[in-house]
């Protein structure tokens, strides 16, 4: 068996890290934690995450880059905004967790075929493209592009149900005028950054 | 402002129809009818800010442009919606560089935004605006004996609390009162429902869901009362997957509050949505027909 070091030498961290994410929105007081434990206690995700989110905020400020954007954790946090109201330094956990997967996606580090960044992706493209989302198109394109067949097949009934019940649509919804919604685009993405 | 325009989001027109359905005509009813927001984008919701922020601002704006042209303010029932147009009306009025930058985008695809718009639930206007005493007078057939476990979720009552508490808040248990239900007292009425995580990883959603259900069994309740379409989607569709699951009969009816309160306005049922619900209903009918008793 091959042995390997578990820490991390300091000039292995990532020195920019932090003042990186303190330039994103919600996220400029972010070194104000003293990890108290209260937005992980609070977590109804915490169980199911690899860091709890106290550590992923020490990760951030002591310049864990690759560990921290490769987490499963920031996919997982709901945006429920339990730990951001309930933070004593007033850190916006939640906003910090939404800038974690922005860098996540840029960077292309997030875990493959792993669902949940899927769904975010392909959600834009549908509202940029029409101004509106439709469900089943939605949940066509995330088996597709998460490679779940088996997935899609296990949601017929429910599919069915709805259709049924009037509450799933064929139909690709869009808005009219998609000609502003587009100029609105192009200029966004015209001189960002 | 004066007055409110109606944002449906994409919820409101296909998987949440009858909340759309029970909404307008109950506003109607205490005099103060909706008109849909011409041409509305989809808000995106939690996807798109965890995409790119910048965008998700921008399509935010858009509607708010287009509501700003119209004088009025939006109500908007999903608690997504109007979080996320919250959200965006704080960041683009905020005066930051960023927001500045936006808002000339706005301004070049030609709605320009000046920032004039407040985004309110339709909650917090019935219990806020209209009020309790008015509801309470229009009330022609009270759900007596109905127990309700009224259930916020998340993003109606988090991060920004301005009408009630993040953690325990009270409003919809004080009008689920005035119109003569009897909520019940509902320990996971903020627990978090796994929003779109249902979706994408199911273990996790069923046992969210399981643990708000249980809790509604355990404290007596005969159905969930929402507000927010997704929350009521992933209670509701789940049900049978969490009793095989967790083999334990916590099954029952989820519905709108607006629904419960077209039914206490005494309008007729059939226009209230009720045909949409995936669980059975009759012996809910059958204790209302009863007066609370079974």
């Amino acid at each position: 068996m091959d042995i390997q070091k578990k820490v991390k030498y300091e000039e292995e961290l990532d020195r920019h890290f932090l003042e990186e994410i303190k330039d994103m929105s919600g996220c400029e007081e972010i070194d104000r934690c003293i990890q108290c434990g209260t937005c992980s206690s609070s977590c109804p995700m915490s169980i199911y995450m690899d860091y709890p989110p106290r550590k992923i905020i020490a990760m951030v400020k002591n310049g864990f880059r690759e560990e921290a954007l490769k987490s499963f954790t920031i996919w997982l946090c709901p945006s429920c905004y339990t730990c951001q109201v309930r933070c004593p330094a007033k850190i916006k956990i939640t906003d910090v967790m939404y800038a974690l997967k922005r860098k996540a996606i840029e960077g292309k580090v997030y875990p493959s075929r792993f669902a949940i960044p899927v769904l975010d992706k392909e959600m834009s493209k549908l509202i940029a493209a029409n101004g509106r989302s439709s469900d089943l198109w939605l949940i066509l394109n995330l088996y597709l592009k998460s490679w779940n067949p088996m997935g899609l097949l296990k949601m017929a009934p429910l599919g069915l149900k709805l259709i049924k019940t009037g509450r799933m649509s064929l139909k690709k919804d869009a808005i009219k005028n998609k000609k502003q919604l587009r100029t609105l685009l192009k200029a966004v993405k015209e001189g960002a950054r | 402002m004066n007055g409110y325009v109606y944002f449906p989001g994409c919820s409101l027109k296909v998987s949440a129809k009858h909340y759309e359905e029970s909404i307008l005509p109950v506003f109607r009813e205490v005099g103060l009818p909706l008109a849909e927001l011409e041409d509305w984008n989809c808000c995106g919701a939690t996807a798109y800010s965890s995409v790119d922020d910048t965008m998700a601002s921008a399509i935010c704006g858009r509607n708010l442009s287009l509501a700003e042209k119209t004088g009025k303010d939006i109500i908007a029932p999903c608690a997504g919606c109007y979080l996320t147009l919250k959200k965006s009306n704080k960041f683009l009025t905020g005066g930051l560089p960023k927001a500045e930058k936006i808002l000339n985008d706005l301004r070049t695809a030609g709605c320009e935004y000046q920032g004039n718009v407040k985004v309110k639930h339709p909650l917090e206007v019935l219990t806020k605006e209209i009020g309790l005493e008015k509801i309470r007078e229009r009330v022609t057939r009270k759900l007596s004996g109905i127990k309700v476990a009224c259930y916020y979720g998340c993003q109606l009552v988090r991060p920004y609390t301005e009408f009630d508490d993040p953690d325990y808040p009270m409003s919809l248990d004080h009008l689920m009162e005035t119109i003569g239900a009897q909520p019940v007292d509902f320990s996971a009425k903020t627990r978090c429902c796994g929003g779109s995580l249902t979706s994408t990883i199911e273990n996790v959603g069923l046992r969210l869901n399981y643990i708000l259900l249980r809790e509604a069994k355990k404290k007596g309740a005969d159905l969930i009362v929402t507000i927010c379409p997704l929350c009521q989607f992933n209670l509701e569709v789940l049900q049978d997957k969490i009793v095989r699951t967790y083999k334990q009969d916590v099954k029952m009816p989820i519905l709108y509050f607006s629904q419960l309160m077209g039914l206490a306005f005494g309008l007729a049922k059939e226009d209230l949505g009720f045909s949409r619900s995936i669980i059975p209903l009759k012996p809910f009918w059958a204790k209302l027909e009863n007066g609370g008793k079974r």
